[in-house]
């Protein structure tokens, strides 16, 4: 109650909202990315969240070891690349679930992280720089919202590459054809479980570079509290986007935003009730969810390979 | 043949005038010629099962070779080992008088031998263009779609019938898919081509629009055809050499021109056998149609993407009556057959069963008696883990004297079960006779037997049948339809959803037409006409714009 003439001023709000937004989205953005393109190849990978933890965890360490956060994010993402074909060969065996092994591994991620990370809680790492936007105004606000990471443009472009990449290129082609029918890819000649492998080790490279952000940019730091479920409201996402990445993008952006209600609120003064707020995302998913499925008719767009589809 | 004179001059390279001379466009002949092909001892196991054992054929460069055999005899694993899509136990292939291994279907491909498979291969996401292309494999990393439109665009010129570029596959009727895996195949400019059951999604329109065009081409040399099928018609109209197997053995080879039907079917049974389906099949002429059992009321549904497919849809069926659903497939049948099986919900209208409102759930079925041989039971009948003697009870697994215990039942007994499996395995002839085999593992036609059996098992009083015969051999035919117009005569209403018009007029008592999701024409069986019902069939501008040329 700062503000003794009462409200909430609602530019600054939605400044810090736009701000939050972009900070918060960034690993939803990377996450959801690499989930669709797992999903496009017909597999369901819900390990990403162990994957995006245990990639904060090692691209924490990284850069603070060797000082460099950049050296960090390929860390993050070499890390979840191999998480991503641990899971990926796993799944190709024979009678063995995506879904299942999703959830082994994301307790697995999760659990090593927490385990090979205890020494790194205490030591600060270097974060990434990030791009000042708001240098012409002299609104300490508006250059507070406008600073954005590198990671957020560098995944944006990525998204309207992967949209364009799955139309107009030869491996985006072949991977929507072994997500959409694994029957014709075999009968054609193209390898459907290395294009699966290949698609979701990718998709766990991505994840981790998701992880590493929330360790090396924001918040920025190691603690076992540091996701709280990104990694898997990603896969909710990604079905909202239906399969498509500049969607997904969008979605990543909106979910950002709900996520950054309860501290744009706080920010501006309101001391209590925000962290009723802080549940946005999660119902924001729950409402998304729900929107997504009308009964009586199948997704439209969704890969026919994903065990969630039934055509 | 005719049709093929009448095409524009583009389409002539592909073709030759009867002589089997060519008359090229600017008198070049196309590069490539068809190839011969012969397989030696090949065998092939599938666990226990012997599916092909020492089978032996040639197939003639430029000929058009058919394949004959019941269910399960082992067609479409030789041909699959033929393309690489199974790696036989022993055996080799000759092509044009060379050993090749085919390790996969690339290899295949590369030879020039391309297949159309038993099961679409079609990816339902993509584009026809996409898939056409992905079909050709040797794509640029980056595509010039630009350049590849046009191409696609010259060669859809070419063909006699032809499908939008950009349409999803999703969205095109079942008889267009298969036109799209055929012309995926042209498009690839095979020289050997395999075909598994082309025309069982085809109306005898379509099927005759597309096997004469294949036919042209072999009479051109340019294309060897290879080609499943249980239809002794179109053998005979467009075969050269005939190949019969029989339960994973050769049964006979011989010259079509200079083998019989009936020889045909005796070398695909193995014994002496009438083809000749008798007509038996109708009701005796003093019975009178009972009370109506089935009364659907102004029904609407949508399909799938959620646009109508069935509006204000009435009909009546009687006790004792079969009511046959006549329609090019994609007009509402598979919605009208889920909405009756209770797959999918209606968006309005009744639906009663003996006077009452209908809803099809699993008492109101056995107090009914409605039972149901859906299209596609693999998937909408059967739980394909499961082995034949669950899927056989999945009807009955809860009641006396499968199960036994209070009030229902709650526990099975899988001796009961079983037996009761074996009996019906044995009744209708389902191969292999092993109840405890995965159902999915049957080959469709037995699948198929296996499913009838278990709904003919329980006390039918409405039976709802889609395609019952499709894919079967000529005697697994002959039995079913045997046990509907028995069901029938027992004092069932049948209704029967069918692409094959055959079968309607030999079946049923009644025809109705369904074209756009309404009935556009009713008729009885003594005054159906074939060509008028045709007519209504192809709807007013759907079957033109598929005639091009
Ligand atoms: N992948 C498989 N695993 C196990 N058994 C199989 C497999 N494929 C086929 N079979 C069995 O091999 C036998 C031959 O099957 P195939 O599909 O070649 O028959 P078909 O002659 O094509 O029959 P249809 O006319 O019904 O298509 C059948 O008994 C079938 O159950
Ligand atoms: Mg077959």
């Amino acid at each position: 109650m700062s503000d003794a003439s009462g409200g909430i001023a609602v530019g600054s709000l939605l400044l810090a909202l736009l701000g939050g937004a972009m900070r918060v989205s960034t690993p939803f953005l990377f996450v959801s990315l690499g989930e669709c393109i797992t999903e496009k190849s017909g597999r369901i990978n819900l390990g990403l969240e162990g994957t995006l933890v245990f990639g904060a965890m090692s691209g924490y360490g990284v850069a603070y070891l060797t000082g460099s956060p950049w050296l960090g994010i390929l860390a993050a993402g070499g890390s979840g690349l191999l998480l991503g074909v641990m899971h990926g060969l796993l799944c190709s065996l024979p009678r063995v679930n995506d879904i299942a092994v999703g959830i082994a591994m994301m307790l697995f991620g999760t659990g090593l992280a927490f385990f090979l990370g205890k020494p790194l809680i205490q030591p600060v790492a270097p974060t990434l720089p990030s791009l000042v936007l708001g240098g012409w105004s002299s609104n300490t606000q508006i250059q507070e919202a406008l600073r954005i990471n590198v990671l957020l443009p560098i995944g944006i472009v990525l998204a309207f590459a992967l949209r364009w990449a799955f139309v107009h290129t030869r491996w985006g082609l072949a991977l929507r054809l072994v997500g959409d029918n694994a029957a014709a890819a075999r009968a054609l000649g193209y390898p459907v479980i290395p294009v699966r492998i290949a698609a979701t080790a990718v998709g766990g490279f991505l994840a981790g570079i998701g992880g590493a952000f929330l360790s090396l940019y924001y918040p920025g730091s190691w603690n076992e509290g540091l996701s709280s479920g990104q990694g898997l409201m990603a896969v909710a996402l990604v079905i909202f986007a239906r399969w498509d990445p500049v969607r997904c993008a969008l979605a990543a952006l909106l979910f950002g935003a709900a996520g950054a209600l309860g501290p744009a609120l706080q920010s501006q003064g309101m001391t209590s009730g925000y962290y009723l707020f802080n549940a946005a995302p999660y119902v924001l998913t729950l409402i998304l969810m729900s929107m997504s499925w009308s009964s009586g008719r199948s997704l439209a767009g969704a890969p026919g390979e994903l065990s969630l589809v039934n055509r | 043949m005719v049709r093929f004179l009448i095409q524009p001059p583009c389409l002539r390279r592909w073709f030759s005038d009867m002589d089997g001379t060519l008359v090229g466009a600017n008198g070049q002949t196309p590069g490539r010629d068809a190839i011969s092909l012969a397989a030696i001892g090949v065998s092939k196991c599938f666990g226990e099962l012997q599916a092909l054992d020492d089978v032996s054929m040639q197939v003639d460069a430029g000929s058009f070779h058919c394949l004959l055999g019941e269910n399960g005899a082992g067609k479409s694993t030789l041909v699959k080992c033929l393309v690489g899509y199974y790696r036989p136990d022993q055996g080799n292939f000759l092509i044009d008088g060379r050993e090749y291994e085919v390790r996969n279907p690339r290899d295949a491909q590369h030879l020039g031998i391309g297949m159309v498979y038993q099961h679409f291969t079609l990816a339902p996401g993509l584009t026809v263009a996409e898939n056409l292309l992905l079909a050709r494999g040797d794509l640029p990393f980056v595509l010039d779609w630009k350049r590849e439109k046009t191409g696609l665009s010259e060669f859809m010129a070419q063909m006699p019938f032809r499908l939008e570029l950009g349409a999803q596959v999703a969205d095109l009727a079942a008889g267009e898919k298969q036109k799209l895996e055929i012309l995926k195949q042209l498009y690839l400019r095979r020289r050997l081509l395999i075909l598994d059951e082309p025309t069982s999604v085809l109306t005898p329109a379509e099927a005759d629009e597309v096997l004469g065009m294949l036919h042209g081409m072999t009479r051109a040399g340019q294309l060897t055809v290879l080609m499943i099928t249980h239809k002794f018609r179109e053998v005979t109209a467009y075969g050269d050499v005939v190949t019969v197997l029989r339960r994973g053995r050769p049964a006979g080879t011989g010259r079509v021109n200079s083998t019989s039907v009936e020889q045909m079917a005796e070398m695909m049974v193995g014994t002496h056998i009438h083809v000749a389906v008798e007509r038996s099949q109708g009701r005796a002429p003093d019975a009178e149609p009972g009370p109506v059992r089935l009364q659907i009321e102004a029904l609407q549904a949508e399909n799938d993407r959620g646009t109508p497919a069935i509006r204000q849809f009435a009909l009546q069926v009687r006790a004792g009556e079969m009511v046959g659903v006549a329609g090019v497939s994609g007009n509402g049948q598979k919605e009208l057959i889920e909405v009756l099986l209770g797959q999918r919900a209606a968006i309005s209208g009744n639906i009663l069963v003996d006077g009452e409102p209908y809803q099809a759930t699993r008492v109101q079925m056995r107090q009914h008696g409605v039972y149901s041989l859906p299209e596609e039971p693999l998937k909408n009948a059967c739980v394909p883990g499961m082995s034949v003697a669950e899927n056989m009870a999945l009807r009955n697994f809860d009641l006396p004297p499968v199960s036994l215990g209070w009030e229902t039942g709650w526990h099975v007994r899988p001796a009961q079960l079983n037996r009761r499996a074996r009996e019906l395995v044995e009744m209708f002839g389902v191969r292999p006779a092993d109840p405890s085999l995965p159902i999915a593992s049957l080959s469709g036609g037995n699948v198929q037997r296996a499913v009838l059996a278990r709904e003919l098992a329980q006390p039918v009083r409405l039976l709802i049948v889609a395609n019952p015969v499709f894919g079967l051999d000529f005697a697994a035919t002959e039995t079913i339809h045997r046990r509907l117009a028995e069901a029938r005569n027992g004092g069932a209403a049948i209704l029967l959803v069918s692409e094959d018009l055959d079968e309607l007029l030999e079946l049923s008592d009644r025809i109705l037409v369904m074209s756009e999701g309404v009935i556009v024409y009713e008729v009885t069986a003594d005054s159906a006409e074939r060509a008028v019902i045709g007519r209504y069939m192809a709807g007013h501008e759907t079957h033109d714009k598929e005639l091009v040329c």
